[in-house]
Parts: structure tokens; C-alpha cells; sequence
């Protein structure tokens, strides 16, 4: 467990950049973990964290089809906001850990 | 007569069928299991069908012969569950009741979610080994097949055995080898998970595996549509990958009836806790096997130790006791690796698959995340223990929590 300063917060976070406590996060933070990750965090952005964000809270399964299937955005622009590997950099930048899409 | 009802007779509602006559009262509980086949389909032989090594018969059996006396079994589709009045509803009309209800509907691919995969290719450049039709019309194209392009594609997660597209693709390259024919067919692994497993140590391993065969991973690939004219598979960031013949693993749902009676998740998989298997939204239904939303395998192994723990708990609930199992998230999977060889896996939520010796630790006599011909063996005897043994819900010489005995960290 190792820890990084976001904005001024010190924060949780594990070998690969995940913040390991959800209730850190902050817009604020999330802004400062998208420009390490080349994103200019807009509105759209914090809409697609805070769907993820709600689904990691109830537990329920994160897939890029249910982002896909939310009514904020479809896959293809999905794949613009957080353009390589959408899942990953989105669920970092929302603060919660990288989805095991499935074992 | 109280009533527990059990939606499904594949591999967790017959065991569920099974253990739960031994344990209620004959005059006191009626149990009735509801499917839409009569056919039970062995589902981890599809993967040997298209190359020869199974034929149909192998795989089939009459759903009838594994469910025990004292439970009805009626064949028929299921128009919607009615979780507030307790009730199912046939497609018929008829009208179920019950103090219980077990959700035991699998999954099933859903191939036209993607668009093109069902167009004119299909079943003639593109084919699927999930079912039993699939499996054969491959087998059939494999025959006379020359070479040239072979992609196995994931259309996305969770999908049925995660293992067995990587099975596919080893069993093709010996099939390949075999035949004289492996230097005219390349064959690709694409894939949207970003290597060959989703957790790191089996990843490297089975990564390992797949470069030692020659065949090439393209991972991070989310298949949007097939460009049927180009015989081209693209995805949504728009790369595209060449075939001569696609191997497909299409996306993955909950049955109809889950999602058109509000009880799944927008992929139709039953919301329910993790550890008591009980449904997120209702007392008394519960949830076993690929149909759930458990953050786990979708697979065989899955559904045998989750049936220990359904039963204790659902004993648990009739009785108004808490709950005294708690599922571990436990998965055991053989992996065929060609060649007479296999691998085996065993893991659950918490700790990842590691290397050692299974189930006896330091004996064995299977070896964890290594290719040995003890493990192939394994995995063949296994279809005689599925139909005589586990569908029965007989006891077996296997943990149902995962232990770290003869694992190495």
C-alpha cells in the first residue's frame, strides 16, 4: 500500500495507481489522476466517474456495455473520453479499483 | 404441501433437485424443477467437439435421468416470475406457487447483439463452440479446412468457462499440428481483456503457454461489428483484425425471463449477495450458477460449491435461522492445453490462482497452474463424475471453501 498527493490530499492508492479508498476521492482529485493520464476532465468525464462510482457503491458488476447502456454516453464515446482502454483509465480516474471485468 | 420451485434444469437445478429432496420432508415440501429442454447437455465436452475428439452423443442425456424421484419436472418456457405474489408463470398458462424459489437459468450467447456476426457468414466463415449446433458445424468446416487466417475473438465479459476460449485455441494449434497443416494457419487470440487471464499470476503463465504455441494475443479489443464484406472484425476504437474463419465467443446474457420480470442487471444476471447467494431483492429467492451476478467464474465448479452452501442456507432460511455458509467466491477449472496436457486452476475472490499441488498438498497428484498429463486425465474422467457423481449432489473429495494448503506464494 503506498500513498500520493492529489490536489493538495494525500491519498490510498495500490501498485498500479488505483485509489484503494473511494471515499478519498474528490472532482478535484479526479482532475489531477486524468491530466497524469493525458485527459482534460470535463462535465461528460465526472458524469461517466460518478455512474461508475454509483455501480461500485451497490456493487454491480462494471462492464464498458453498462456504460454503454447508462443514457450518459454510448461504447464508441466512451472510447473518445477515455481513449486506449477506457475501462481502466475511467475507474482510475473515478477513484475505485480496476474492474475484474470477470476471473 | 409447501413449495420450492427451481427455475432450470441444468447443472444447478439438478443438483439443487437433488440435495434438497434428501433434506426436506417428503410430506411436508413438494419440489418442482421447470425447464425448456429435455436435453441435459454436458457443456464442458462442446469444447472437444470441433475436433473430432466428441461426438453429439457424448455430450446429451435425457434431463429426466438426474432428477430423483419425488420432484416434478415439467418441460416447458417460463413467461415471467412474479416475485411479489411468489408465483411463475408459464408460457402455457400455469400457474406456479411457492414458499421458495431457487434461479438456476444460466446464461446463453446472444450473437446478434454484435452487429454482423449473424449475417451471411454465419456458420460459414464464422462460427461459435457454445452450443451444441456451433461445435458441429465447426467440426464439419474443419474437415476440409486448408489454412489460413484462424481467429478465436472474446466478444466481452463475463463469459461461460472463461478458460475455454484459451482451451480452443491449444487444442486448434495440436489439431493444426496434427494434420500436417500448422504452418499454413495462423491463429490469433483477440481478446478484451488486456492479456490471456484476467488475474496476473495465471496470466503470465497461460501468456507464457500461448507464445511458446505460436499463437498471437491481441488484447484491449472491444469487438464493436464484423465487416462482413471485408471478412474483417473491428472495434470501437476501430482497429480492425483479418479472418478466414472466426472463432466467436459472443456476448453473454441472463435468460429472457429474468430481464422481462426486473430481477436482473442490464445484462440480465439475478442481483444477489455474493456470500448467502440470496436475491439482493427478495427473501425468499435465491440464486445458483452462471444466472447470478457473482463477481466469479461462470462455471461448473462454480455451481458445485455454491450448491453446498445454497443448501445449508436455504435450511438456514425455511427454519428462521441465520445464515451459517458463506460463499468464498471458489472456482476450480482444468485447462486442456493440447498434446495430451493440462493445467489447472483453482482460486476465489480474494487470492488468485497459484502454483502447487491439488487437492492433496505436496502429493497431488494434479499440479496447479503447470501443463502435466495428470491434469488432461483430470479433466477426462471428469464427464463420468458430472454425470454419475455431481449432478446426483454426491459428496466429493473437494473443499467447497478454497484452502491455501499446497499453494505457493
Amino acid at each position: 500500500m503506498s500513498q500520493k498527493v492529489f490536489a493538495g490530499t494525500t491519498v490510498d492508492v495500490n501498485e498500479e495507481g488505483y485509489m484503494t479508498d473511494s471515499t478519498q476521492w474528490t472532482k478535484e482529485i479526479a482532475k489531477e489522476i486524468a491530466t497524469e493520464e493525458n485527459i482534460d476532465l470535463t462535465d461528460k468525464h465526472l458524469a461517466v466517474c460518478e455512474f461508475l462510482r454509483d455501480k461500485q457503491s451497490k456493487g454491480e458488476n462494471i462492464t464498458i456495455r453498462s456504460v454503454g447502456n447508462s443514457g450518459i454516453i454510448d461504447i464508441k464515446g466512451f472510447y473518445q473520453l477515455f481513449p486506449g482502454a477506457p475501462m481502466k483509465k475511467a475507474a482510475k480516474i473515478a477513484g475505485i479499483p480496476k474492474p475484474a471485468s470477470c476471473v | 404441501m409447501k413449495k420450492l420451485l427451481i427455475l432450470g434444469g441444468g447443472t444447478g437445478g439438478t443438483i439443487m433437485a437433488n440435495k434438497m429432496r434428501h433434506e426436506l420432508e417428503r410430506e411436508e415440501w413438494e419440489i418442482t424443477v421447470v425447464d425448456k429442454e429435455k436435453t441435459h447437455f454436458y457443456q464442458p465436452g462442446f469444447l472437444f467437439l470441433p475436433f473430432g475428439h466428441y461426438k453429439k452423443q457424448d455430450v446429451v442425456k435425457p434431463k429426466n435421468n438426474f432428477i430423483p424421484n419425488g420432484v416434478n419436472f415439467i418441460v416447458q418456457l417460463i413467461d415471467r416470475i412474479e416475485p411479489e405474489n411468489n408465483q411463475v408463470v408459464l408460457a402455457d398458462g400455469v400457474v406456479l406457487r411457492y414458499d421458495y424459489l431457487i434461479i438456476a437459468t444460466g446464461t446463453r450467447i446472444v450473437p446478434e447483439e454484435t452487429p454482423g456476426l449473424t449475417g451471411p457468414l454465419w456458420k460459414k466463415s464464422i462460427f461459435d463452440f457454445y452450443t451444441p449446433e456451433g461445435a458441429i458445424a465447426l467440426a464439419n468446416f474443419f474437415k476440409t479446412w486448408q489454412g489460413g487466417e484462424l481467429v478465436l475473438n472474446i466478444a466481452d465479459m463475463p463469459i461461460k468457462c472463461p478458460v475455454a476460449p484459451l482451451e480452443f485455441v491449444f487444442f486448434a494449434d495440436a489439431f493444426f499440428v496434427e494434420r500436417g497443416l500448422r504452418n499454413k494457419v495462423n491463429i490469433s487470440y483477440v481478446t478484451p481483456m488486456s492479456g490471456a487471464f484476467t488475474k496476473p499470476r495465471a496470466a503470465k503463465v497461460l501468456g507464457a503457454l500461448l507464445e511458446e504455441k505460436n499463437i498471437h494475443i491481441i488484447p484491449d479489443f472491444y469487438l464493436e461489428r464484423i465487416d462482413t464484406e471485408g471478412k474483417k472484425l473491428v472495434s470501437y476504437d476501430e482497429r480492425e483484425v483479418p479472418f478466414d474463419v472466426l472463432i466467436t465467443i459472443p456476448v453473454h446474457k441472463g435468460d429472457e425471463v429474468i430481464e422481462s420480470s426486473g430481477l436482473g442487471d442490464d445484462m440480465g444476471f439475478v442481483k444477489a449477495d455474493k456470500h448467502t447467494l440470496q436475491s439482493v431483492d427478495y427473501k425468499n429467492v435465491f440464486v445458483i450458477g452462471d444466472a447470478g451476478n457473482f463477481p466469479t467464474s461462470k462455471a461448473g465448479s462454480v455451481v458445485h460449491f455454491q450448491a453446498d452452501i445454497l443448501t445449508e442456507n436455504l435450511l438456514c432460511a425455511i427454519e428462521s435461522r441465520p445464515y451459517t455458509a458463506s460463499y468464498d467466491g471458489h472456482s476450480n477449472c482444468y485447462i486442456e492445453t493440447g498434446f495430451g496436457k493440462g493445467a489447472l486452476i483453482d482460486f476465489n475472490y480474494d487470492t488468485e490462482p497459484l502454483p502447487g499441488l491439488f487437492p492433496l498438498p505436496g502429493i497431488g497428484p494434479f499440479g496447479l497452474l503447470q501443463e502435466t498429463r495428470m491434469n488432461h486425465y483430470g479433466k477426462l474422467l471428469f464427464r463420468w463424475i458430472y454425470w454419475h457423481i455431481l449432478l446426483k449432489g454426491k459428496e466429493m473429495p473437494i473443499d467447497t471453501k478454497m484452502t491455501m494448503a499446497g499453494k505457493k506464494l
